[in-house]
Order: C-alpha cells, then structure tokens, then sequence
C-alpha cells in the first residue's frame, strides 16, 4: 500500500503524542509510518469531532491488524465528507452500502474473509464497521444486534455526535435530554428535546454479553487508540463508542471540539469504560469533576438553558444524571471503591 | 442423476452444487425449505469453504450479502413477498453496486391481507430494481436456472433472482435429474469478481454519485441487462452441451406457429394452460403459448416476433398493476406497439386462487369470440365484491373490508376453485 509522506508541523507540541515516550509508549498517530487511512483533504467542517475520531480508529486498528483491515461504512457524515468522488480519503478497502445496513455489509465482508482465508487465498484479514449515532443506535440497530448477538467477527465504531448531522442536525436517541435539534427545538413549556427518552447502546451492547465494549471520546486519543488496539486482539463481536463534539451540530467555535468531549467526560455526562462480556473491567475516572454547566454553557444547542434566568431546574436533572453516571460506572475513583 | 424430491431441495442442492461460499437465511415462507437444506449440507460438512449465517432480518440477509459479494465470493440467499419488500433497499443497492448475487424469490402474495400463497406480486413489484428476473416453469428449470444464474450474474456483474411459484413449485415432489458437481464444474467457472474489497489493493466501493455522472452509471444498468439479453439464449445453448437439457432462454412458444390465439404466461400455470391448449386442440382450436422466462431483461423482440402473427394475445398474470390493469401485459402491449391484434389481460391465480382447467376453457373460448373484456379478473366472486361495495356505500364505518368478506364467505378453508 502506498503510504502517505507525513509531516508533523506541531513539533514541540502534544498534539500527535509525546516523542519522548519510548516506542512502545508513543500513539500510532506519532508515527510517520501511520497509515493514515482517512487522508487530508476531506470536507469534514473545521473540527469535525467525527473526522479525528475516525483516523485515530481506524489507523489504530490498521497498525493493530498489520494493515490487513476492510471498513463498512454507514451513510452519514463520514461516508459523505471523505467520499466525493474522485476524492475519496479513505486509504483501505472500503465500502458504504446503505444507512442501516453497515454491520450486516461487516458480517458478510467477515464471512468472506473466513472463507477466503482458509481456502488459502488471503491471510488474516479484519473487519471494521462505522457509522454515526443515527446509523449505529436508530436505523442501523436491527443489523447492529444481530451482528453482536451472532458474535460475527467485527469491530463495530459508533462515532456519536448525539444527532443526524448530516441531514441538518434532527434528533437521534442519542441526542441528550434538553438538547435543541431541528426536531426538538426550544420552543414551549419543555424547550429541547423531552426527558425519560434515549438510548445508551453501550450498555445494550454489553447485554448482548459480546467480548468487548468500550466508550472513549477525540479527548483523550491515546486511550481511543488503546482501545481499538486491544479490540483488534480479540475475536468476535466488539463494539466502540466514540463520543465526538459536532462545532455546527451542537454551536461551539470549532477549536473547543476536544474540550467539550473533555468536559462531556470530566462532568460524568459520558462515562468512559471498558466491558468484557456483560462486566466492566475498567473506567476513566473523572480527573477534576466538573459542574454540568461547564459543558453545557458553551453549547447553543442548550442556550436556552442560560438565558436571563437560566433553567435551573432542567440543570439540575442533567445533573442529577451526571451524578448518576458517576455512581454508576465508578467515575471517581474513591466513589468506585467504595462501591467497588 | 434422476430423482424424487422437492422443490426447494431440488434448489437446494443444486445451488450447493455452485459452491457458494456464503449463504444468509431468514425465515420466510415458502422459501424456507431452501435454506433449510442447505443449512444442513454446510452444517454435516457436505458443503465445504461455505458460511452459513442465520439473520435477523432480510434486510440484513441482502446486507450480508452485499459485503460478503463485495469481499469477493459467490454469496446467495433466498426470500418471498414481505421478505422481499423489507430487503427492497438492499435490493436496489445490491444491483446499483453491481454485485452478482443470486436469490431465489419463492413467489408469494404481498399483504395486506396477509396471504402465504402463490401470485407474482413480490418479484414483479421489483421490476425496476436492476435484477435480472428468471422465471421458472418447473421444478427441473428452477434447478437449472439456479445453475446458469450464477454464471449470468458473476459474467455481467449484477445480480439475479429466479423466481419459482411459492408452494405450487417449491413444495411438490417431482423428478428432476439433478448435475453431477462435474457437469457444474465445467459450466460454472470460479468467481472472477470485477470489484473487490482486497487489502493489497485497496478501493473504495459506494461513493456518492451526484448529477455529473449518476445518469452514466445508472445507464449502464440497462446497458448491462441489454448485454443480458444477448447472453441468456447462449448460455442456454452452453447449458444445454453440457447437461443436455433445453432450459432457460428467453421465451419459449408452445404450439403458437399457426396460433390465432396465443396466451402469454410466466411460472408454473404454463403447465397448466398447455394442458388446456392441447385439449382445445384436439377440437381444432388454433391457440398457442408464449412462455416468457426472462422477465427482467423482457425480450421485447422475441415476444413480438412470437406473437406477431396471431390474431389475438391473452396475457394470464398472477400480478395486478392496481389502477390500471396487468403487469407483464403492459410488457407484451410495448413488445407489441408495431402489430394489429386484440390483447386481453386476465389477472388470475391472486394468492394462490387455483387456476383450473374449467376457467381457462371458458376464458380461451371467450377470447377466441372476441368477447373478453380487456380486463379480467378470472374467477372473481362478483357476489362477495358488490355486496362489500354495497356496505361501504351504506354504511361509514364498514369495518375492515378483508375480515367483512371473509365473514361473508363464511367458515370454509379456503376456496382454491
């Protein structure tokens, strides 16, 4: 495969992992020899959460997989921004059949590597499918589940921007309580989308009793590539979920995508962990706690919690479920071992 | 080898005498015992190199087999009516990909009302999805069909269903004289795919199309199915070297040479309208059969060539093209835009009305007196019809209609004639 000529113009920063780390310690993307499998030149919006989220993954999992990796995509941002053809950034095998079907495409692409491999015709080739919230936790759900309850040989990333982003940013079942889309705008007696709906599709991940669940955000992306690394270790069903700030979807200047998913994490609004089967085997505990005002502020998708008189009560009930999460999952880490 | 067995099995084993490499069921009648069997040769071992994956949907089995056709082996499934409808957008992407995949369409009603039979609804609701559409008339022609759409599709790059009669075909026991894998062998070569998801070489497959380009690619679907049109009588010919058995092409005719009258049919009933044909013959009636077997590509010469000299068509379909009329007769009215002749259309045989012998006697003699209406609905119970229309038109809230007719049939099991 030709590789890309890479160049760190960020010398003297953070920002593609830490030099000085011994190899082994060091990210894939502090590697010049990354695969970088979503090439530049794309037309993801300047800090598209989703874009990073997706070359870390995936060049993670090519590094993890000696570059023998084929990716079903589901329609969405991803399949849109980094496909116009001529252009296409993607520097894999690569496929985008339809909206909900990426998981079934990745069951089949694995059956036919399974047969492939042991009539002798290819080596060890692995299966990545990705599709946003929409593609992965509504319309793409039936195919999801039967993927994990099959235990088909994928890794299935949901890259979560809790909205259809693509088609104008409406409502999903990620979408958070309160939040302004164009189907839940903030308008009468419960502004932003209601309470009491939503689904975590981790959790319903980990009921399918599948080898590996795992939650990260464009945060911390050395955890990201951690864990891709370790899932493309393991056989059978495996499932990723990337939480990625969306700058046009949720209204926050474009430099503030990884301090949101920062603050997402930090405030218990996103547990970050790791599931084998139906247990979890470890979280990301909160480094400093965050009121959930941190993070909920600087979005416009929830200005009309903070106008004049900010509206506590609805604060309060994202609390109350930030505070749930912490309990939950064991987010800080004295609360964990008490509970532990 | 000859022997006695069903339908589905029939298909059954000859498909695994293609070697597929990847198979993806979902339960749907009467489509099942094809899956079934099959189920079983990959799991005793008797179909090797083959993953047999059951799924949660047929949404999902066309989707497995999409990414199991774009990672480059030979992928088949098999469905019905609902099943079908729910894996249309599957369909339509499998085709527009141009992946070869095959699939057995049992034909069955669509709902609602609910209805497990027989009638052409479901794959002709497909017309215009970019399959090729094979049309068994036997047993033994599914069976072959199956055979020869792989070579068809995996030549062409597209993808094929060959449609057999739900029930009428795929569950009767007949003879069939099934391939040696030898004889398989030397007609079906090794999947060459055009396209393929390799690491060593990596592509992007799926990229969205916009105005530039769409109605290029979109063009060369026809382009494709034109080149089908070519290729179906060949490897019919080819077919025939090997197994030694005229199946498949695009049409056959049945006693039409001298036929004033020429009845055009798809599936199963041909059998029954040659039966019927041979005894009008007798009393020296000149009425002949037009058999279409490709569908989708539709043979507009052959069938005009067919049909050009008779003084009148019927055309005998268990479809409806509701608001106006028939399905395959609209077809054969295009094929026939340049001839003088009168053209009925008979819908019959709606899930699995039985079509007999004593309604085909009554409609061929009518239509041979010029006395068909241009639509006709074969053995349709006018009585059950008005009286339902009379109770909407007296009452508003008429209930719903299917369970109103069903009451006034009253309890029987079904009416089959």
């Amino acid at each position: 495969m030709p590789l890309q000529v890479i160049k760190f113009y960020q010398t003297g920063t953070f920002t593609v992992g830490n030099r000085l780390l011994s190899a082994d310690d060091r990210s894939v993307q502090a590697n010049t020899q990354r695969t970088n499998s979503l090439n530049s030149g794309h037309r993801a919006c300047q800090g598209c959460g989703e874009a990073l989220g997706a070359r870390y993954a995936i060049d993670a999992a090519m590094n993890a997989t000696d570059r023998q990796l084929i990716a079903a995509n589901a329609t969405g941002c991803l399949e849109v921004f980094s496909t116009p053809y001529p252009e296409t950034s993607w520097q894999i095998p690569w496929i985008h059949s339809l909206f909900g079907n990426a998981a079934a495409v990745a069951t089949g692409i694995a059956a036919a590597v399974k047969v492939k491999k042991q009539k002798g015709l290819i080596g060890d080739v692995r299966v990545v499918a990705q599709g946003g919230d929409g593609g992965t936790t509504d319309i793409g759900f039936g195919c999801l589940s039967g993927m994990f309850e099959r235990n088909d040989d994928v890794l299935y990333i949901c890259y979560d921007n809790e909205a259809y982003m693509n088609t104008g940013v409406q409502r999903s079942s990620a979408t958070p309580p309160a939040a302004r889309t164009a189907t839940t705008m903030p308008v009468g007696a419960h502004p932003g989308n209601v309470f009491g709906q939503g689904k975590f599709v981790p959790a319903i991940a980990m009921a399918h009793e599948i080898p590996y669940v795992a939650t990260a955000t464009v945060a911390d992306l050395h955890d990201l590539e951690y864990k891709v690394t370790k899932a493309m270790t393991m056989r059978g069903a495996r499932y990723i979920h990337i939480l990625v700030p969306c700058p046009l979807g949720w209204g926050y200047p474009s430099n503030d995508t990884i301090r949101l998913a920062r603050l997402a994490k930090e405030t218990g609004l996103f547990p970050v962990f790791e599931a084998e089967y139906d247990q979890i085997t470890s979280t990301l505990p909160i480094r400093r706690r965050m009121p959930v005002e941190e993070y909920l502020k600087p979005q416009k998708r929830f200005a009309h919690l903070f106008g004049k008189k900010p509206d506590v009560g609805t604060i309060a009930r994202i609390q109350a479920h930030a505070d749930k999460n912490i309990r939950k999952y064991g987010l800080l880490q004295e609360e964990f071992s008490q509970h532990g | 080898m000859l022997k006695q067995t069903e339908g589905s099995h029939a298909v059954a084993e000859a498909v695994a005498l293609c070697r597929p490499e990847v198979i993806c069921a979902y339960p749907i009648s009467p489509q099942t015992h094809i899956v079934e069997g099959i189920g079983e040769m990959v799991k005793s071992g008797q179909l090797t190199n083959c993953e047999f994956i059951n799924v949660e949907s047929e949404f999902a089995a066309m989707s497995v087999a999409i990414g199991a056709s774009a990672a480059g082996v030979r992928a088949y499934t098999a469905t019905a009516s609902q099943g079908l409808l729910y894996m249309v957008e599957a369909i339509y992407n499998a085709s527009g990909l141009g992946l070869p995949i095959v699939m057995t369409v049992a034909n069955r009603a669509i709902g609602a009302p609910i209805n497990i039979w027989n009638d052409h609804s479901d794959s002709l609701s497909q017309r215009d999805c970019g399959w090729i559409q094979l049309f068994a008339e036997t047993n033994q022609e599914a069976l072959d069909l199956h055979i020869q759409a792989f070579k068809l599709a995996e030549e062409l790059s597209l993808p094929v269903m060959v449609c057999m009669d739900g029930f009428i075909l795929t569950h009767a026991y007949e003879r069939v004289d099934m391939p040696s894998q030898e004889q398989v062998d030397s007609f079906l070569p090794p999947y060459e795919p055009r396209q393929v998801l390799d690491t060593t070489d990596p592509v992007s497959i799926g990229a969205m199309v916009g105005p530039e380009a769409f109605m290029e690619v979109r063009y060369l679907a026809h382009a494709k199915q034109m080149q089908a049109l070519e290729r179906i009588p060949q490897l019919a010919k080819e077919f025939n070297t090997i197994f030694g058995r005229d199946t498949g092409g695009l049409v056959h005719t049945y006693k039409s040479e001298d036929a004033e009258t020429i009845v055009v049919a798809m599936g199963s009933v041909l059998g029954t309208i040659k039966d019927t044909i041979d005894e009008m013959r007798t009393s020296g009636v000149k009425i002949g059969v037009l058999g279409i077997t490709s569908y989708r590509p539709f043979p507009l010469e052959e069938v005009r060539q067919a049909l050009q000299n008779a003084k009148r068509v019927v055309v005998l379909e268990k479809s409806m093209a509701v608001g106006i009329g028939g399905i395959l007769s609209t077809d054969v009215r295009l094929a026939l835009s340049s001839e003088r002749l009168n053209g009925y259309t008979v819908v019959a045989g709606l899930g699995g009305r039985a079509i007999t012998k004593k309604s085909l006697h009554e409609l061929f003699s009518q239509a041979n007196r010029d006395e068909l209406p241009a639509l006709t609905f074969l053995d349709l119970d006018w009585n059950m019809v008005n009286k339902h229309l009379e109770r909407e038109r007296t009452v508003r809230r008429s209930g719903p209609a299917a369970e109103n007719i069903l009451r006034d049939v009253g309890v029987i099991a079904s009416k089959i004639s």
